[in-house]
Parts: C-alpha cells; structure tokens; sequence
C-alpha cells in the first residue's frame, strides 16, 4: 500500500509539472488582461521543438528549442490579439488551431510519415541528496530537473509580479488598462511582454512534457492540456503561488484515473477527470475566487488602450 | 456597392488568398507537389458530386448549425466557446432518445431526436448563464471549463450505460431506422442540411427585420448606448443569445447523431465547437455568409481528407489553412477599425 501511494504521488507530480509550467505562463499573460488560448498550441510547438532539438543535441538543447518555439508561437499571437488589438478568444483559438497544424506536418516531414518509435535522450531524474532517501516521500525528490525548475518558478514568478516595477506595471496594464494608460503605462509593450514570457513557459512545458515524462512525440499530444493550464489558472485564483497546488491537484486527478481503473473499476474513472473542472467553476462562484480575476482580462486592447 | 460591402469583400478575398497562399507555401517547404495537392483538395471537397454530396454537404450540417448559433451569441456580446461542450450535450440525449424510439412513426421519431438534442444544448448552456449573471463568472472560462465535463460524462456513458450491447466496443447501438434523418439516394447528404438553410433565412430574417433582432445587434454593438437610448436589458440579450447558441450547438448534436453517425462515441466531433468560432468570424456573423463559409470549412476538410488519401499529403495541413484565414481576417479588421476613425479608435 505504501509504495503504491508513493507510485501514486510521483506520478501525480510527473504529470503536473507540464500543467503547472503552461499555468505559470498564462497566469503572466492573464495578470496582464490577456487570455491566451494559444497557449495550447504554444505548448505543442515548444514538444516538438524539443523533440526535434533533443535528438539534435540532447536534452538542454531541447529545452533551448522548446523555448523558441513557444516564443515564436507568442509573438504571432501577441501580434494579432495585442498589437493589432482582435478578439483574443479568437486569436487564440486560430493560434492553436495553425499549431496543430504546423506541428504535423512538420513532424511527418522530419521524421517520415509513420514517425513512429522515436525515442528521445531524456532529462533522468534526479534525486535530491537527503529528502530523496525519506520514507514515503523519498520519491518526490527523485524527479527530472524541469519539475524542481516548475515549482521554483512559482515564487519566483509571485516576487516579479508582486515585488518588481515591471510587475506592477504589467498587473496595471491587466486591472485598469485605460488608468494604466493615463498614468504612463505602454499598456501594449507590457501586456505583449507578458504575453512573450507566458508563450516561453508554454514552450517550456511542452518540452517538460516531451524530456521530462513521456520521451516521445506524438502529433497533438498535449491533447487540451494548455486548456487544462487556463482552468488551473482560474482555480489558482492568478496567483502563482495558488497555481502551484492547483496544478499539483489537477495532475492528481489526472494520475488518479489510471489507479481508479485498476484499482476500483467499479467506480467510473470519469468522475475523477470531471471533478477538478467542477470544483473551479464552484471556487470562482464564491466572491473571493471571482476577484482575484484581473478586471481586464479579455477586454479588446483598443478599449482599454485608446489608439 | 456600399463601401463597407466593398471593404468586407476585398477584406475576404484576401482572407482566402492568405489562406491559399499558406497552403502553397507550406507544401512547398516539406517538399510535396503543391500542384497535384491542391487538384486533390479541390476534387474530393467540391469537384466532384461523390465529395461534394457525401462528404462536404453532411461536414457543413454541424458546422453551419453551431457557426449560426455562435453568430448570435458573439452578436448578443456573448462568448461562448463551449459549442464543443454543448454539441456533445445534445448529441448523448439525442442518442438516447433516438435508441427508445424504435417502433415510432419516423417523422414524429426524428423531432422527437433532434429537439431532445436542442433542448439538451439549451439545458447546457443555462449553467455559464447563470454562472454569469448569479455569480459574475466570465462565460469564457466556465464555458470552456464545461467541454471539459460533457467530454467526460460522454466518454462514461459510451462504456457504461449506453454502450453497445456487445460490449466491445466503446460506442452506442445505432440508432432504429425510425430515428434517423432521412438520406438523399445515394449519397450521405441528409435532411439536417435542409433544415441548417431554414434556420440561416430564419435567423437572417429575424436579425434584418425584427425588433428583437435589432435589440440584439444594437446591444451587440454598444451595450451601454443601447441601455441608456433604447432601456435595452443587455443582460438579458446575453443570455438569450447564449442560450440561442447552445440550442444551436445541441441540435448540431443531434443531427450529426440522427444523420451521420447513428451512433454515439468519444471524439464524435473533430473540433465542430471550435471550427464554427471561424466559420462565423468568417462571415462576420452573417446568417447566409455562415452557410458560406461553413461549406467552405467543410470542403477544406473534405478535401483534406482525399489530399491525404490521393496525393500524400497530411490531411492536418488544412488546419494551418484555417489559421491563416482567421489571422488575416482579424488583421484586416483591426487594420479597417483604424482607418475608420484614428483618432477615437472606433
């Protein structure tokens, strides 16, 4: 029973880590009054930009190509829902949607049509000297180098945006566009820089998806996971710090269905894929789950920025 | 022709060109013949009656019905792109409905199917509503939360309680011959194309010639002119037009179910929900542009399909397609707002 619960939470923390990367990034893009859609298919392009950088030139690499990619996939979004000022649902649904494309015919022309078989140089785990050897928890320190990056970068995302200028700026340009504006804020330049950092760490889940969990690639394979990434976000309450849990509960949840089906297949495994989504609709209708939402988010830029 | 007609023409001629061009420029660089390609796109989606009859018309059924629907909601200020969510709510009850039915009178069967699937979208659709207006949830956000859970409970009931009675595989019985849409001869075009025209001239008519339709518009346009000159409760449009659309989404459900498939399984639709986001945009939320642009969405798909087929290309490749059309026409509208009026940015 006990390695079980000890498979169980490593597994979980495997799982969440993709999930809490692409959440950190969307909460920067969302605190700036953006919501990407996008973000999943930043995620996809930052798996096969590792992919395909991995088997150049190994696991870092990969991650270097990862970032890029989610970059790139950034600036053509911030380029239509920012700087032009469109819809951002839409923008980012069209994003995604060229992804997806991209991101197929890529991968067929670079590793043949099946593409099948492609094993990756992945990042081993590693253990943490020490807490690696605790009783039960011990595996929870014996994880990929991205996983331990993932959960540094929630603290160290909360101290950008709550402890630094540009921070402030960007929650700003996210809360209040137009005030934002008056008082000298480039609303636009921020809210396209929060954008470029989120699609960045998009790339970057993707790569952790790729390197640091499952060592393949697969043509859309990160199979709604920037969507999950958007709820976790909401579920958070767009503070890095909330996110954090938020992720490591949704990657439970996902973890969880596998035991459940051999576990207890009586118990429809379904329940437990459906009831994270539950719980975020039920956190944002009480009052505190809803103000944390930044007052901009979504609003068209032209409204908040002037021209 | 009036100006703004004028713009919005050139604006899609572009739109497609860009379209066009992705594809060229992208078939090009991974080395296949973009000649033999784009002859092959073009015979299986609408050069020949076999692709056009059986494969694109019965792809635009859900698309024009879930792209008509969205028009009105992103119209009423309503943005809903749970249409995935919704279309899966009708198309599990429609199944449901459907396999009792057996011994029915066909027309009463069919009605019966394709309003339970309706109904079923509507009932859906009422929970971002209320979330909405009782709790101040961004519709964005619990609407897409909502896919989430009628994926879920879709994937429970085809292994669970509608499961085939075989029990292998992972999908409903068929449908009984009484609860199906009826087929033209010969081909897989059926009578929900029939009734997405009556609603894209019904939808049209009520937007161009009624109050309420203008309620809609005006509400759209400038929620708080409309409130203020017209005591328009746009609060109420919002959920009306939201409801509307996930009526819509159901019934596209449904029909794909009595129609199509006949059966009900995960993954029933490739992406309809988020497709008719651009089959509308497309159109500019025009009823009659959608049916445009709904059998042009559904000809690329189509078409993609012998491409693959027929010349080796990857059918995904249509999606970059779809993408380039969509950027180009937020480009173009974002680039016209400017030029109507620099200096408010109206």
């Amino acid at each position: 029973m006990e390695t079980e619960i000890t498979a169980f939470m490593a597994s979980a923390v495997r799982v969440a880590t993709p999930l809490l990367l692409a959440a950190l990034g969307e909460t920067v893009a969302e605190r700036g009054g953006v919501i990407n859609l996008g973000i999943e298919g930043a995620m996809l392009a930052g798996a096969l930009g590792a992919a395909i950088g991995a088997s150049a030139g190994g696991p870092w690499a990969g991650v270097a190509a990862a970032v890029v990619a989610g970059l790139v996939v950034g600036a053509l979004f911030a380029l239509v829902a920012v700087v032009a000022g469109a819809e951002q649902i839409i923008a980012g649904t069209a994003t995604t949607l060229g992804c997806i494309g991209l991101t197929g015919v890529i991968y067929r022309h670079h590793y043949g049509p099946g593409g099948v078989g492609l094993t990756l140089p992945t990042f081993p785990a590693t253990a943490i000297p020490g807490f690696s050897a605790l009783p039960i928890l011990g595996p929870l320190f014996r994880q990929s180098i991205l996983t331990y990056a993932a959960f540094l970068l929630a603290p160290a995302l909360w101290w950008l945006l709550w402890r630094t200028r540009w921070g402030l700026r960007l929650r700003a340009a996210g809360e209040a566009g137009l005030q934002a504006r008056t008082r000298g804020v480039p609303v636009r330049r921020v809210r396209t820089e929060g954008v470029l950092l989120g699609a960045a760490l998009a790339g970057l889940a993707g790569a952790s998806l790729v390197l640091g969990q499952v060592g393949t690639f697969a043509e859309r394979m990160t199979a709604g996971r920037g969507f999950i990434a958007i709820a976790i976000v909401a579920l958070g309450g767009w503070n890095p710090l909330r996110v954090l849990p938020a992720a490591l509960f949704f990657g439970a949840a996902l973890a969880l269905q596998y035991v459940l089906q051999a576990a207890v297949p009586a118990v429809p495994y379904q329940v437990v894929l459906i009831l994270p989504y539950l719980l975020t609709l039920l956190v944002l209708t009480t009052a505190a789950g809803r103000a944390k939402a930044p007052a901009d988010l979504g609003r068209r830029a032209a409204s908040v920025e002037g021209d | 022709m009036r100006p703004e007609r004028w713009r919005a023409l050139t604006a899609l001629g572009l739109a497609l060109t860009a379209g066009l061009v992705a594809l060229a420029v992208s078939l090009t660089l991974t080395g296949y013949d973009a000649a033999s390609a784009l002859s092959a796109l073009w015979l299986g989606g609408f050069g020949t009656s076999e692709g056009l009859l059986s494969a694109t018309l019965p792809r635009a059924v859900p698309l024009i019905l879930i792209g008509l629907g969205l028009g009105v909601a992103f119209r009423g200020g309503a943005l809903n792109i749970g249409a995935e969510g919704q279309f899966y709510a009708g198309a599990g009850v429609a199944t449901w409905i459907g396999l009792s039915l057996g011994g029915w009178p066909r027309p009463v069967a069919v009605a019966l199917v394709l309003l339970g699937g309706a109904g079923a979208g509507l009932l859906y659709g009422l929970v971002p509503v209320w979330l909405r207006l009782r709790f101040g949830v961004l519709e964005v956000i619990s609407t897409l939360l909502l896919n989430f859970v009628a994926e879920g409970v879709i994937s429970y009931l085809v292994q669970g309680p509608l499961m085939e009675p075989r029990h292998i595989y992972p999908q409903s019985a068929l449908l009984p011959l009484a609860a199906r849409l009826p087929l033209w001869t010969g081909t897989r075009l059926h009578l929900g194309m029939a009734l997405a025209l009556t609603l894209a001239v019904g939808i049209w008519v009520f937007e161009r010639r009624t109050r309420p339709g203008f309620m809609l518009y005006a509400a759209g346009v400038n929620p708080s002119a409309a409130w203020i000159m017209g005591r328009i409760d746009t609060r109420k449009v919002f959920a009306l037009a939201l409801l509307a659309s996930a009526g819509l989404a159901g019934l596209a459900g449904g029909a794909e179910i009595s129609g199509s498939t006949y059966a009900l399984f995960q993954n029933l639709s490739p992406g309809y929900g988020f497709t008719g986001i651009a089959v509308a945009l497309l159109a500019r939320l025009h009823p009659l542009g959608i049916v445009a642009s709904g059998l042009l969405f559904a000809g690329l798909e189509a078409g993609a399909g012998a491409m693959q087929r027929d010349a080796g290309v990857p059918a995904v490749i249509v999606s970059v397609v779809e993408a380039a059309i969509i950027l180009t026409v937020l480009l173009g509208d974002a680039a016209s707002r400017r030029r109507l009026s620099p200096a408010t940015g109206i």
